[in-house]
């Protein structure tokens, strides 16, 4: 019995020590790493699912994007006190829906996701980690797409990018890690209280408002301003914004206060995630 | 398989003093964030009491599916685990396959892990055959190298090579179920979990799935598998188990665990009743009183046998007067096989209150044994709404009949129906049969 090559590779097989009473919590990016092919593939089903149904397939990612900052030009675009130095309004105002495309999308697509895996959850064991994961990446690969668009865009309007231009993926990876954060305590909540998905329309609704995408923030009053920047979405249009531009004085405060509540939210969120996941497969 | 041979191998699978409690009363209903927040608003120190009073003893609302299990399995060792539903089973296997977290209790697994709860967990009806064999063996934890090599295999084992590239959603049922085994079955963990992955595909396809996890048994791997069906546990594994409400209570050959499960953990329960229609199962539609099974002219406690005709009575609280609530039934013997289903669907709502639906089998169409009766709610013909399994079983005992003659042993067969037969003289003898008959006879 004991000649077979399976037993003599279980001399060195992971041991697991299942423990009930266990409630320490620690992070098992151990298991997440020996996972990737999983959240690859993961990311890979959102993207192709979400474009095979569609006739017009991966336009969609450009369209919505696209079809808000051009009815925000035509409709806003002659009232908004625009700076001299800010970008033509046009590119202003998709610049930043650019962003907050990928917010909103990775926010709903992520506190959505554990829901949605119910039959995956309850069957088979993964860091479920995973799955709010894939959604924020696959929201990613729609702003890849988005920001070809937008180089087109930089091109008709004879804006050459200067070094400033490397700025770009920090807002990017900033409103994903946004995203991802409030995702992940949105997907955990969404498994005891199912009215969480309700709210999340009006909070992206209302969040929406309250970002400079249609508007500069400098038309915010000084004193609101420190609240206003408290809204991590800030920094990362503000930082895409003046790494197209490549004049202008760095947005500092407003991205390292993006920063530090992006952090926050993301550490908040892993933490209540992998608090709760233990019991997802008993409440689902 | 000698069950000797694994005793000196390492242990893969330990569990010692597993429990696992699951809180009923919660799990009722979805809560709403308002609920808690208004709950937490009025009566914040009711709330707090509330809860450090669930930290205590409060057993009414919660139910162990698992309590103070220990096992210990060695590696090569195929473990079949039986048990009526509800017994556990399916438990240990989400706790064992880390699905769920034990409420209390240690288990330890050396070795890599496989769960097959369910075939096809994963497959997406928009991706091709091809695209969900990647997808579905990455979700079960196969190496993305592995799955490239072993493409072919999988595509061949499954038959559906002519739809590779077309989306799932235009396979058959049979075609699904075939594509989503056969990535199961390619799996290589050294331990591997299957709970009823069996019970779905046709009958050759089924003998095709029983004889590769066969296949797996002999490789040397670990086994721990979940069935309903007894002969497949007879046949296939080395040891057996048996559950009762969380507990083991029966362990040994496969054999005799397979047995006495049947003789002792199987007392025919022809009767259930429920009479607080607050605590009976069912929702909001509708509620179980009693259910039973007796012969047509007796009540539940006297003996059927195969010459008695069988009354199978639901008793039931319709919530809603304008639903249309229809019941299929079906009827398993005790290998788990389905002996018949019967129901009659479409009928117009019936008013509210408390009902019964009823049927008859007649008298010499069951064999002698042990059936189970599962049932599903129907909502309007079509949406199932309600599952029990197992809700009643009864035994039918063998009784002489003019079928058997003489002959006393065991009658094969799924049912035995006593059918009409004939016998007619059409002609005499050719001259022929001189030849070949003995010369006694046609003197």
């Amino acid at each position: 019995m004991a000649s077979s090559p399976e037993l003599q590779n279980s001399a060195v097989a992971p041991i697991v020590v299942i423990r009930g009473a266990d409630r320490s919590w620690r992070l098992h990016w151990d298991e997440i790493w020996q996972h990737r092919e999983l959240l690859y593939f993961l990311t890979w089903r959102d993207i192709a699912v979400r474009y095979k149904q569609t006739a017009i397939g991966v336009v969609w990612a450009v369209l919505q994007p696209l079809a808000i900052a051009l009815s925000l030009s035509l409709f806003l675009g002659r009232f908004v006190p625009v700076q001299p130095q800010e970008l033509p309004y046009p590119l202003f105002a998709y610049s930043g829906m650019v962003v907050w495309q990928l917010f909103a999308q990775g926010l709903t697509e992520s506190s959505n996701s554990v829901l949605a895996s119910e039959r995956l959850i309850t069957k088979v064991y993964f860091p479920r980690v995973l799955v709010p994961m894939s959604a924020v990446l696959a929201s990613l690969v729609d702003c890849g797409i988005c920001l070809v668009i937008l180089s087109v865009f930089l091109a008709y309007y004879r804006i050459t990018p200067t070094a400033s231009i490397l700025a770009l993926p920090v807002g990017i990876f900033l409103a994903a890690l946004t995203a991802f954060g409030i995702g992940l305590w949105l997907s955990a909540l969404n498994v005891k209280y199912r009215d969480v998905r309700y709210t999340l329309n009006f909070l992206i609704q209302f969040w929406f408002l309250a970002t400079p995408i249609a508007y500069p923030s400098s038309i915010v009053p000084p004193r609101w301003r420190i609240w206003y920047e408290l809204n991590p979405m800030v920094g990362p249009v503000e930082i895409v914004r003046w790494a197209l531009r490549g004049t202008g004085v760095l947005p500092l405060h407003s991205l390292a206060v993006s920063i530090c509540v992006a952090f926050v939210l993301f550490a908040g969120g892993l933490y209540y995630f992998q608090r709760t996941e233990d019991s997802f497969a008993d409440f689902i | 398989m000698p069950t000797s041979s694994e005793a000196g191998n390492p242990i893969a699978i330990r569990c010692e003093a597993i429990g696992k409690r699951y809180r009923i009363g919660r799990q009722q209903r979805y809560r709403t964030l308002r609920d808690s927040l208004t709950e937490l608003a009025r009566a914040p120190f009711r709330h707090i009491a509330a809860s450090w009073r669930s930290l205590g003893e409060d057993s009414t609302s919660e139910l162990w599916a698992l309590r103070d299990l220990s096992l210990e399995v060695r590696h090569g060792e195929v473990l079949g685990v039986i048990g009526r539903n509800g017994s556990g089973k399916s438990t240990l296997l989400k706790v064992l396959s880390r699905i769920t977290k034990p409420t209390e209790g240690v288990a330890e697994i050396r070795g890599r892990v496989g769960t097959l709860l369910e075939v096809g967990a994963g497959f997406h009806p928009e991706l091709t055959g091809r695209e969900n064999i990647f997808l579905n063996g990455a979700i079960l934890g196969m190496p993305r190298r592995e799955i490239s090599r072993k493409f072919d295999e999988i595509v061949e084992f499954s038959e559906c090579s002519r739809m590779l590239d077309t989306p799932m959603k235009h396979y058959s049922s049979g075609m699904y179920v075939r594509l989503a085994f056969a990535v199961a079955a390619h799996l290589e963990t050294e331990i591997l979990f299957v709970d009823e992955v069996l019970a779905v595909g046709d009958a050759a396809f089924q003998k095709k799935c029983l004889g590769k996890i066969g296949d797996v048994a002999t490789q040397g791997r670990t086994v721990l598998f979940v069935s309903h069906n007894l002969l497949a546990v007879d046949s296939l594994c080395t040891r057996a188990i048996c559950l009762h409400d969380g507990k083991i209570v029966l362990e040994g050959k496969p054999l005799s665990v397979t047995s006495s499960y049947l003789r002792k953990w199987l007392p025919a329960f022809k009767e259930v009743v429920h009479d607080e229609i607050a605590a009976a199962p069912g929702n909001d539609l509708i509620r179980l009183h009693r259910a039973q099974v007796r012969p047509v002219n007796g009540v539940p406690q006297d003996p059927i046998t195969v010459r008695t005709p069988i009354a199978v009575e639901l008793e039931y609280w319709k919530l809603a007067a304008h639903t249309c609530l229809d019941f299929a039934i079906e009827i398993f013997n005790e290998h788990g096989v389905s002996i018949f289903a019967t129901a009659r669907l479409g009928q117009p709502p019936a008013p509210a209150g408390l009902l019964r639906s009823s049927f008859f089998i007649p008298a010499d169409l069951m064999n002698n044994g042990t059936y189970w009766i599962h049932v599903a709610v129907l909502l309007g013909g079509v949406t199932p709404l309600i599952e029990w399994q197992d809700l009643a079983a009864f035994e039918v005992q063998d009784a002489p009949s003019e079928l058997r003659g003489d002959y006393h042993e065991a009658w094969p067969g799924a049912v035995r129906p006593n059918l009409e037969w004939k016998m007619e003289h059409i002609g005499p003898l050719p001259s022929a049969a001189a030849g070949i008959s003995p010369k006694d006879q046609h003197r």
